[in-house]
C-alpha cells in the first residue's frame, strides 16, 4: 500500500509539472506578447523593448520555463520587482520566496493577495453545494437503481438526464426568473456583501441550487448504474431467496458494494465542481476563484492567469490521488493486484 | 446498417442476426423523443432563410420600446431591436454546423490515438495515454477558457479547443475498447493472414466498438453544443453580430430583471437541442444493453 501511494505521488509530481509547463506554453508562448501584457495597452514601444531585454524573453521555451518554476519555488528573484523597471510591482513578502506566483496586473496587486480571498469564498460556494450533491445523489440513484425499469427508476433516470441537458448558465436563467423575477426571493447577484439589503444566504441560495442541479444529476446515474448491476448479482438473490426482507437486502447487502464505483465518481466531481464555479460564479456576478480567473483571462493577465490554473489543476489532481487511493482501499480485488 | 454491409459468409454461420440498433430505435421512446427535438431544430435551421423573418441582425429601433413578444415579433426582440426568432433560428445554423463538426474532428484525432495506444501497447500506450491524463486533468472549462482568450474566439479555434480537450477522453475509451478486442481470435487470424496495422485498427477492431462510440458521440455533440453556449456566455463566443445562442443568454442577463425573456428563449433553445442528444444518447445505451 506504501508502494502504491508513493508510486501515485510521484505520478502527481510529473503531472502537474507537465500540466504547468502546458499552461506556461499556453500564456507565455510568444514572448513578444508576454513583455506587452505585462505592461498594458499604454506602454511605448521603447518600454516593452526594454522590459524583453531585461526578462531575456528571447531565451528559449524551456529556459524560460525554468526560470518560471525557479521565481514560483524561491529559488530565484522575480525580475519583474527589480526597482529599475520603475514597474511599481511591489509584494511584502519580497522578491524571493516560495509560492511567488508573481504580480497581477488586472488587480494591481501581488496575486497572493488576491487569490486566497477568492478561493475561500469558492470553497464555501462549493462545499455546500458538495454537501447537499453527495448524500441527494445517493438517495436517489440507490432508489432509482434498487428496482430496475421500476416508475421511480424511470422518473429519475429521466430527471438526471434533464438536468444535465441545462447548463449552469441556462439553468442560472431559469432559476432566477422563477425565484427572482416572479417570486422576487432572491436576489440576480450575489456579491457576498449585504449592502443592497440581501442577506448572504438569500445570496446563496441560486448558485448553490445551479450547481447541485447540474452536477448531481450526473452522479445520479452513476449510482444508479452501479446498484442496478449489484441488485442482479447472484448473492443479492440469495439474500432474496432466504427470506430477507426487501429494505434488509438494499441496505445491508447491495448499497455497501454498490458505493465503491460510484465513490471515484464523486471524488471526480471537484473537478466537474471546478469547472461548474467558474459558470455559476459568472452568472451570479460571485466573487470567486472561478469568475477571477475568467476575468484573468480575458484580460490578460498572465501571472493569476498561471497561478489560478495551477491552483485548480493541484485541486484536481490532489482529489484525483486520493480517489484511487480510497479505491483501492474500497475494493480489496484492485488492493492485492 | 450491419445486416446490409456484413458478408453473406458471416451472415450464414450466425444463427439470425438482430436488427441493427438503428433498427430498433422507434421501439425506444426515449431515442424517438430525441430524434424528435433534434430534427425538429435542424428543419427550423433549414427553413430559416425561407421564413418570413426580419434579417437576424437588423434592428428595429421603434420595437426597443416595446421588447416583449408581438405579433410582429413572436419571441420579442432583444436590446438592440433585432428579432429573436430570427436569430435563434439563424444561430441554430451555426451551433448545427459547428458542434457536429467539432464533435467530428474531436474523434477523427482520438479515434487513431486510442486504436494505436490499444493495439500496439507498449511505449506508444504508455505515451499516448500520459499526455492524455494530463490533459484529462484539467478542469474542462479552465482548459477551454485559457486556450480560447489566448488564440481568440473563432469558429476554427473553438474547433481546435473542443479537439484538445475532448480527444484524450474518446482515445481513452476507444483503447479501452480496442484491449477488450485485442486477444480475441479474429485479430489473431488477421495477423496470420499478415495484414498490415492500418487494415487491423481501421477495418478489424474499429467497426467492433462502435456500438459505445455511437451513444459517446451523441453525448459529445450534446456537450459540445453546451461548451460553445459557454463560450458565448463567457464572452469568448463566435465573433459579434451574428448570432450565436450562448452570446445572446449573456447579452439579456444585463436585462434580466426586468426583461427575462431576452436569456429565457435562447437558453431554452440551448437547453432542447442539448437534451435532444442527451435522449438519443440515453436510448441508444438502453438498446445496446438489451443485446
Amino acid at each position: 500500500m506504501v508502494a502504491f501511494v508513493l508510486k501515485r505521488l510521484v505520478g502527481l509530481a510529473l503531472t502537474l509539472l507537465a500540466a504547468s509547463f502546458l499552461v506556461f506554453v499556453v500564456t507565455e508562448f510568444s514572448p513578444g506578447n508576454v513583455a506587452r501584457k505585462t505592461l498594458g495597452a499604454y506602454a511605448t514601444p521603447a518600454q516593452v523593448d526594454l522590459l524583453y531585454q531585461r526578462l531575456k524573453l528571447d531565451d528559449p521555451l524551456l529556459v524560460r520555463y525554468g526560470r518560471w518554476l525557479g521565481v514560483l519555488t524561491g529559488i530565484l528573484r522575480d525580475p519583474l520587482q527589480d526597482p529599475d523597471l520603475k514597474l511599481d510591482f511591489r509584494d511584502p513578502r519580497g522578491d524571493r520566496y516560495f509560492g511567488n506566483f508573481g504580480y497581477s496586473t488586472l488587480f494591481k496587486a501581488p496575486v497572493n493577495d488576491v487569490i486566497w480571498d477568492r478561493l475561500k469564498n469558492t470553497a464555501l460556494l462549493a462545499g455546500i453545494a458538495f454537501a447537499i450533491i453527495v448524500p441527494l445523489s445517493l438517495v436517489l440513484g440507490v432508489l432509482a437503481g434498487m428496482r430496475e425499469g421500476s416508475w421511480i427508476d424511470r422518473t429519475i433516470s429521466i430527471f438526471g438526464i434533464v438536468t444535465t441537458s441545462i447548463p449552469e448558465f441556462a439553468s442560472g436563467v431559469f432559476l432566477f426568473v422563477i425565484f427572482g423575477f416572479w417570486l422576487g426571493l432572491v436576489p440576480g447577484t450575489s456579491p457576498l456583501t449585504t449592502s443592497a439589503g440581501w442577506s448572504i444566504a438569500s445570496q446563496l441560495l441560486l448558485p448553490v441550487l445551479v450547481l447541485v442541479l447540474y452536477d448531481s444529476g450526473y452522479v445520479v446515474r452513476m449510482v444508479r448504474g452501479s446498484m442496478a448491476e449489484v441488485m442482479n448479482k447472484p448473492y443479492i438473490r440469495t439474500a432474496i431467496l432466504k427470506g430477507l426482507p426487501h429494505r434488509a437486502v438494499v441496505t445491508r447487502h447491495a448499497v455497501r458494494n454498490a458505493m465503491i464505483a460510484p465513490f471515484t465518481i464523486i471524488l471526480l466531481q471537484i473537478n466537474f465542481l471546478i469547472s461548474g464555479v467558474v459558470v455559476t460564479e459568472t452568472v451570479f456576478a460571485y466573487p470567486g476563484f472561478g469568475r477571477m480567473l475568467l476575468e484573468a483571462s480575458l484580460s490578460k493577465d498572465i501571472s493569476l492567469i498561471e497561478a489560478a490554473t495551477l491552483i485548480a489543476l493541484t485541486i484536481a489532481i490532489v482529489t484525483q490521488l486520493l480517489s484511487d487511493i480510497g479505491y483501492a482501499l474500497l475494493n480489496p480485488q484492485i488492493r492485492l493486484s | 446498417m450491419t445486416a446490409a454491409e456484413a458478408p453473406a459468409a458471416v451472415a450464414v454461420v450466425k444463427e439470425r442476426k438482430r436488427p441493427s440498433l438503428v433498427a430498433r430505435l422507434p421501439t425506444s421512446p426515449i431515442a424517438m423523443t430525441g430524434i424528435g427535438l433534434i430534427v425538429t431544430w435542424i428543419i427550423l435551421a433549414l427553413i430559416a432563410p425561407f421564413l418570413p423573418l426580419p434579417p437576424p441582425n437588423q434592428q428595429d429601433y421603434a420595437s426597443i420600446a416595446h421588447p416583449l413578444p408581438s405579433a410582429a415579433h413572436l419571441l420579442g426582440v432583444d436590446l438592440k431591436g433585432r428579432d429573436i426568432l430570427a436569430r435563434l433560428l439563424w444561430g441554430a445554423r451555426t451551433v448545427l454546423t459547428v458542434a457536429p463538426i467539432a464533435a467530428i474532428s474531436a474523434y477523427a484525432v482520438g479515434i487513431p490515438l486510442g486504436l494505436a495506444a490499444g493495439y500496439f501497447g507498449g511505449k506508444i500506450d504508455m505515451l499516448i495515454s500520459r499526455l492524455g491524463d494530463i490533459i484529462l486533468s484539467f478542469p474542462i472549462i479552465v482548459l477551454y477558457v485559457i486556450l480560447i482568450a489566448t488564440i481568440g474566439p473563432s469558429f476554427l479555434n473553438i474547433v481546435v479547443a473542443v479537439v484538445l480537450a475532448s480527444g484524450p477522453g474518446i482515445a481513452r475509451i476507444v483503447r479501452g475498447l480496442t484491449l477488450e478486442q485485442r486477444h480475441l481470435d479474429y485479430i489473431a487470424a488477421a495477423e496470420l493472414r499478415r495484414e498490415n496495422a492500418l487494415y487491423i485498427m481501421f477495418v478489424e477492431l474499429l467497426p467492433n466498438c462502435r456500438g459505445p462510440l455511437i451513444t459517446d458521440f451523441c453525448l459529445r455533440v450534446g456537450y459540445t453544443i453546451i461548451t460553445i453556449g459557454l463560450l458565448g456566455f463567457l464572452g469568448l463566443g463566435l465573433p459579434p453580430p451574428d448570432p450565436d445562442w450562448g452570446t445572446m443568454v449573456k447579452e439579456g442577463t444585463a436585462m434580466i430583471s426586468v426583461r427575462p425573456h431576452m436569456s429565457l428563449f435562447p437558453a431554452i433553445a440551448i437547453v432542447t437541442l442539448v437534451l435532444g442528444f442527451n435522449l438519443l444518447a440515453d436510448g441508444l445505451r438502453e438498446l445496446s444493453l438489451k443485446d
